[in-house]
């Protein structure tokens, strides 16, 4: 088992130099020189040459390559070209708010979705199963910011339950901070929703055509048994597995959501300074989220033997 | 569903016209809005009644009024005239997406599923590429690339195609195991001929879903670029960047996000449905699974 783990924690380490080298080559092979894009067009020649000096852009591409590695292993993520902050400092400044909304999406899509996909796949063919499928297929249809704006619309202007928009941390109080967070958790868990209930509803219709559930039933468990206990916990795997390749929707999702609602997480620092070019932001900002996909996907695989004691390493 | 219409009705000689007899209701009813939503799209530019360019400052942000079906925007735009022109890029966009993406998938895939030397280095990269969230690595290659048609099909293509590399690569190890393909090795029959004859059409029934899926999902990162602010320059009307620009007004005119919502929701709901129809239809052994 431990030898195991140990191998998959290092399997990761070539995808993410791979990952490193694409984030690296995208800045650098577009076209323009990251120079002119970071001057402006009024630069000088002296101000470009400073410019390329100051980023190493003079050096070879591998050289350049090898000192961006180096010093990110050493926990140096870069400097903003544009605020001039290390962007280690910037994002410790905003992950709270992404975390904490990320963590009650993730929290509330697994609450809704888990027993909708076990109600639709338990009582199949009803209009239950019909009414979690529709949903299941608007959820993947309707662009996540077009339900953020609709849920504004409803639950905050027309119907003053929460505010518009904005944000309040957890220390600012749980009904402050629940009643700005909950709209765009709810918001960004639509889609989510929408994976593991279709994903719940497919495993758990297969685990029920069993015989070892027919035979549960057959000794008089009580439904409720069969269904979560023998049901269930066979169909947990691919259950796992769709959350964590969900893993990256989330991400995409949070984004957008941030934006709809105003927060000021490391999902508008991103957008932010894609649009506005800050190439060292980028660069650290794309390689930290497929950092944490990767992250989220090997420990969802090593969780697997704690749902399937049978899967030993 | 509840405009299904009753048997007999005037929908019935279109859904017939359909023929596609394995294809239960919901999807039939979803080819013909679908089929609506096309050709509206198509002929927006003789059934607009305005140019949706056209800005008229004396009827800014006004509700239906004659003339104007549903309304204005904030620069005294046509809104109707604007979704039923806007989709045409929105469409286009996404179905390049869905060819230029399948189309390299599967080159890249067959060389990875039938040269093993290839194979680990293609699916490391793969797996690399996949890692990155694709709305980021999107938003960044429009960013650095200009906000051109062009670089907006290549940013939404790009993330997609290891799902279609993995996807190739499954079908042809499985197909190159077969007898038919070991005879026609045994047979000498040269290389291009055995992928051209033998293993491309494998993968065509998985490829066709596949690539349904593809298109839904390319309009949908298309407005959601545009909506960050990362998609095609604003002077061309999408479904996206028409509500982008609407978000300013949102709290005076929630219609400007909300109808080209409904179009581009419809559009790519029918799309889904259609999707899993053709699954269905070509993959009876999926059908079980996914339900």
């Amino acid at each position: 088992m431990l030898g195991y783990i140990l191998r998959r924690c290092l399997a990761v380490i070539p995808v993410m130099l791979l990952v490193a080298v694409f984030v690296f080559l995208l800045l650098r092979l577009t076209p323009g020189d990251p120079a002119a894009i970071i001057a402006g067009d009024m630069a000088t020649p002296a101000q470009l040459e400073r410019i390329r000096e100051a980023m190493g852009l003079n050096q070879p591409l591998h050289v350049q390559f090898a000192t961006w590695v180096g010093r990110l292993l050493q926990g140096d993520l870069g400097v903003s070209l544009i605020s001039n902050t290390p962007v280690a400092t910037m994002v410790a400044d905003r992950i709270g708010p992404t975390l904490s909304i990320a963590l009650l999406t993730i929290l509330m899509s697994v609450a809704m979705a888990v027993p909708m996909g076990v109600l639709a796949a338990w009582k199949h063919r009803s209009v239950a199963d019909y009414a979690v499928m529709t949903f299941s297929v608007l959820g993947f249809s309707v662009p996540v910011f077009v339900i953020g704006y609709l849920f504004i619309l409803v639950f905050s202007l027309k119907l003053g339950w929460f505010p518009v928009q904005g944000y309040k941390p957890l220390g600012a109080g749980l009904g402050a901070f629940l009643s700005n967070a909950f709209l765009p958790a709810l918001t960004l868990s639509t889609i989510y929703v929408a994976l593991i209930a279709r994903m719940t509803r497919a495993n758990m219709l297969e685990v029920l055509g069993e015989d070892y559930i027919r035979t549960a039933r057959a000794k008089g468990a009580p439904e409720r048994t069969v269904l979560f206990r023998h049901a269930l916990k066979n169909a947990a795997v691919p259950i796992l597995t769709v959350i964590g390749s969900g893993f990256a929707l989330l991400i995409g999702g949070v984004v957008v959501t941030e934006t709809v609602f105003n927060i000021p997480g490391v999902g508008r620092l991103t957008v932010d300074a894609i649009l506005a070019r800050d190439y060292p932001v980028i660069q650290a900002m794309i390689l930290l989220t497929s950092f944490l996909y990767v992250l989220v996907n090997l420990l969802i695989d090593l969780s697997y033997s704690i749902f399937d004691p049978r899967i030993r390493y | 569903m509840t405009q299904i219409p009753p048997p007999g009705s005037a929908m019935q000689p279109v859904l017939r016209a359909l023929r596609l007899p394995q294809f239960g209701l919901g999807a039939r009813l979803a080819a013909v809005v679908l089929a609506i939503i096309v050709v509206l799209t198509l002929l927006g530019q003789w059934i607009a009644p305005h140019d949706p360019l056209t800005m008229n400052p004396m009827a800014r942000l006004q509700g239906p009024i004659e003339g104007h079906p549903l309304g204005t925007d904030n620069f005294g735009r046509d809104i109707f005239s604007r979704v039923l022109i806007g989709g045409q890029l929105s469409l286009v966009i996404g179905l390049a997406t869905a060819v230029v993406s399948v189309l390299l998938g599967l080159v890249i895939g067959m060389v990875a599923g039938f040269f093993r030397a290839a194979d680990a280095i293609i699916m490391r990269m793969m797996d690399a590429l996949m890692a990155i969230p694709s709305i980021l690595l999107a938003i960044a290659l429009v960013a650095l690339n200009g906000p051109s048609v062009g670089s907006v099909i290549a940013a939404i293509t790009i993330p997609e195609i290891p799902r279609v590399v993995r996807l190739v690569r499954a079908v042809v190890l499985s197909a190159r195991e077969e007898p038919y393909v070991e005879a026609a090795i045994a047979l000498g029959t040269p290389m291009h001929r055995i992928l051209t004859r033998h293993l491309v059409p494998n993968t065509l029934a998985p490829l066709i879903v596949q690539g349904t899926y593809i298109l839904a999902s390319a309009i949908l990162t298309e407005a959601i670029l545009s909506f960050l602010g990362a998609g095609v320059s604003t002077e061309t009307p999408t479904w996206g960047n028409i509500m982008a620009e609407g978000r300013l007004f949102f709290r005076i005119k929630p219609e400007l996000i909300l109808y080209p919502g409904i179009a581009l929701s419809l559009c790519i709901l029918s799309i889904n449905l259609l999707g899993d129809a053709a699954r269905d239809m070509l993959d009876p052994r999926l059908k079980k699974r996914a339900g």
